[in-house]
C-alpha cells in the first residue's frame, strides 16, 4: 500500500489563549505541554485552569516527543477537503511518555505496519497560513 | 416532524391544545429550533427544552419531561425529532470535522477525524485488548438486518450474512461498510404525561421506571477509552428502577456502528468488559435469544437520520405494548433503552431509560 499520508493537507489549527503555548511551540518544532504549578499534573488538551486541583497557575514545558500507539485506524474514506485525496491515512491515539494522550496522524510508513504499542516520535508539518502566525501540526513517525 | 408529532398525539387521543411542554433537537434545527417548531406546530407550551446532547437527546428528553411533569411544570409533554439527512446528502460518518473554533476541536480537525474513525479506534483497541473479532461484530449487523427484514418501515430489508459484512469494503479499519449505520430521512415523536392523565387516554401507558445521563471522554479518548458514558448512566437507571440486568426482556441500544452495541452492552453491565464478543454471538441478541436488541432493525438497517435516539424509545414502547407484529418479543414487561450522543471514541453523552408496563 502506498504511503499517501504525506499528502494530507492539514486544516489550520485555531490558537485560543489557552492553546497558544501548544501551537506556537509546534511552530518552533517543539511539543509543548501544560503542567499545573500547584499539583504538577500534566494535562492535555491545554486549558486555562488545572482541572485536577482547580488551580489557576499553569506552566508550559517542552515534552520529549516520545510515545506509544494506544490505538489507531487506517481511514479509507473521508470526504473532507485535505483528506479526500490522502486516503488511506493513519489516525492514532498516542500515549506520550509524560502521561497525556493525544490524537495525531502516523506518517512515513506503510499504514499496514502500524500496530498498538508501537514506539513513535513526534515530527511537525508546517501549515500554510495567511495571518502571519507560524504554526505547525504535530504528527508522529516510527521511533 | 409535524407528521410524527400529530400521529403520536392522535394515537394518544390528545389535541394540540393539550400540549403544554415541548422538547426537540435536530441536526437541521438552529439554536432556537424548539421555538421555531412550537410556532410551526401552532403550540403554546409553558415549558420548553431544546437540550441537544447528540443522538441520545430524546432519551434524555423523556426523563427531563418526567421530571418536569413531576414538578408540576407541565402536564402533556411532546418530544419531537425529524431530519432529511439522506435527501440532503449529508456525509454524517465520513464528512470530517471543520469549522469549530473551540479549543478542543483544533486538536482533532487537523488529523482527519471522522465519526467512523473515532469508533474504529475504539474497536481496534477492544480487539487488541480482548481478542474481539470482526466476525463477532458482524453478528450484530446480521441480527439487526434480520430484524429489519420483519419491519415494513425499515430501509434495508434484504438479509445478510457475516461473510457479506466481512467482504464489504473497509471504511476505517477495522470497521467495514456493513458495520456502519445507514443514512436515511426520518422522524418520530413521543408523548409523556402523568400516570393519572395517561390512565384516561386511548392507550395503556408505558412507565418510566429509571433514567440516567452521563458524559465521558475528552476529544482524545481519555481517561479510559473502553469505559463509556453508558456505565455511569446505566448504573443510575438500573438503581432507580430497582431491577437487575437479568430482568430486562429486550433492549434498544444506539447502533451507530456494530462496535457501539458491543461497547454499550458491556458498559451497561449485561456482560463483563471484554465479554461483549461472546455475548453477541450465537443468536443471543436476535429475536428468540436471551436479550433481543434493536428489533426495529436499528440504525444499521432500519433508519438513521443523524440522531436516532427517538426511535429507540418508540420501538421499546411498541414492544412493551405488544404492537410489534412479526418482530414482537414475547411477554415484554421491561425494556432498556440506551442512547449515545457524539462518538464513543472521543467526547460523548449517554442516556439510559428503564421502561416497563407495571
Amino acid at each position: 500500500m502506498s504511503d499517501s499520508t504525506s499528502e494530507i493537507k492539514h486544516p489550520s489549527p485555531h490558537a485560543s489563549w489557552e492553546s497558544r503555548g501548544y501551537w506556537e511551540g509546534a511552530g518552533r518544532g517543539e511539543l509543548v505541554l501544560q503542567r499545573c504549578s500547584q499539583c504538577e499534573t500534566v494535562q492535555h488538551k491545554p486549558r486555562g485552569v488545572c482541572v485536577s486541583c482547580m488551580g489557576g497557575a499553569i506552566d508550559h514545558f517542552v515534552a520529549s516527543g516520545r510515545g506509544t500507539v494506544y490505538t489507531y485506524t487506517v481511514t479509507n474514506q473521508n470526504q473532507a477537503s485535505g483528506f479526500a485525496d490522502a486516503v488511506p491515512y493513519v489516525m492514532a491515539y498516542i500515549d506520550l511518555a509524560e502521561g497525556p494522550r493525544l490524537l495525531a496522524n502516523i506518517v512515513g510508513c506503510d499504514p499496514e505496519t502500524v500496530s498498538i504499542g508501537m514506539d513513535v516520535v513526534v515530527d511537525f508539518v508546517k501549515t500554510d497560513r495567511d495571518d502571519g502566525e507560524s504554526f505547525a501540526v504535530p504528527v508522529f513517525k516510527a521511533a | 416532524m409535524a407528521e410524527s408529532a400529530f400521529a403520536a398525539l392522535r394515537e394518544a387521543g390528545l389535541e394540540l391544545s393539550d400540549v403544554d411542554g415541548l422538547f426537540a433537537a435536530s441536526m437541521t434545527m438552529g439554536a432556537m429550533g424548539v421555538v421555531e417548531l412550537a410556532e410551526y406546530l401552532n403550540l403554546k407550551p409553558n415549558y420548553l427544552d431544546g437540550t441537544n446532547i447528540g443522538g441520545s437527546s430524546f432519551v434524555a428528553h423523556v426523563s427531563h419531561a418526567a421530571a418536569a411533569i413531576n414538578a408540576g411544570m407541565c402536564d402533556v409533554a411532546l418530544i419531537v425529532y425529524g431530519s432529511t439527512a439522506a435527501s440532503n446528502s449529508m456525509a454524517i460518518g465520513t464528512g470530517g470535522r471543520h469549522g469549530s473554533r473551540s479549543v478542543g476541536e483544533s486538536f482533532v480537525a487537523p488529523y482527519g477525524m471522522t465519526t467512523v474513525g473515532s469508533y474504529a479506534m475504539y474497536a481496534q483497541r477492544h480487539m487488541n485488548r480482548y481478542g474481539t473479532t470482526p466476525e463477532q461484530l458482524a453478528e450484530i449487523a446480521v441480527a439487526t438486518r434480520h430484524h429489519a427484514s420483519l419491519n415494513p418501515n425499515a430501509k434495508m430489508r434484504t438479509p445478510i450474512t457475516t461473510d457479506d459484512v466481512l467482504s464489504s469494503r473497509v471504511i476505517s479499519s477495522p470497521l467495514h461498510l456493513l458495520d456502519c449505520c445507514i443514512i436515511s430521512d426520518g422522524g418520530g415523536a413521543i408523548v409523556v404525561t402523568s400516570v393519572e392523565r395517561a390512565r384516561d387516554l386511548a392507550l395503556e401507558p408505558v412507565l418510566v421506571l429509571g433514567s440516567g445521563e452521563a458524559v465521558s471522554h475528552q476529544e482524545i479518548g481519555s481517561p479510559d477509552l473502553l469505559t463509556i458514558a453508558a456505565k455511569q448512566s446505566g448504573d443510575r437507571a438500573f438503581a432507580m428502577a430497582g431491577v437487575g440486568r437479568d430482568d430486562i426482556d429486550m433492549a434498544m441500544i444506539y447502533d451507530s456502528f456494530t462496535i457501539t452495541v458491543l461497547a454499550t452492552l458491556e458498559n451497561l453491565g449485561f456482560c463483563k468488559p471484554g465479554e461483549g464478543g461472546d455475548f453477541v454471538s450465537g443468536g443471543r441478541i436476535s429475536l428468540g435469544g436471551d436479550l433481543p436488541i434493536n428489533t426495529d432493525g436499528g440504525g444499521l438497517s432500519s433508519n438513521h437520520p443523524g440522531m436516532r435516539g427517538i426511535f429507540l424509545v418508540v420501538e421499546a414502547v411498541r414492544q412493551l405494548r405488544g404492537e410489534a407484529g412479526p418482530r414482537q418479543v414475547n411477554d415484554t414487561k421491561l425494556a432498556l433503552v440506551h442512547g449515545t450522543g457524539g462518538t464513543i471514541g472521543d467526547k460523548h453523552s449517554g442516556a439510559t431509560l428503564v421502561l416497563g408496563t407495571e
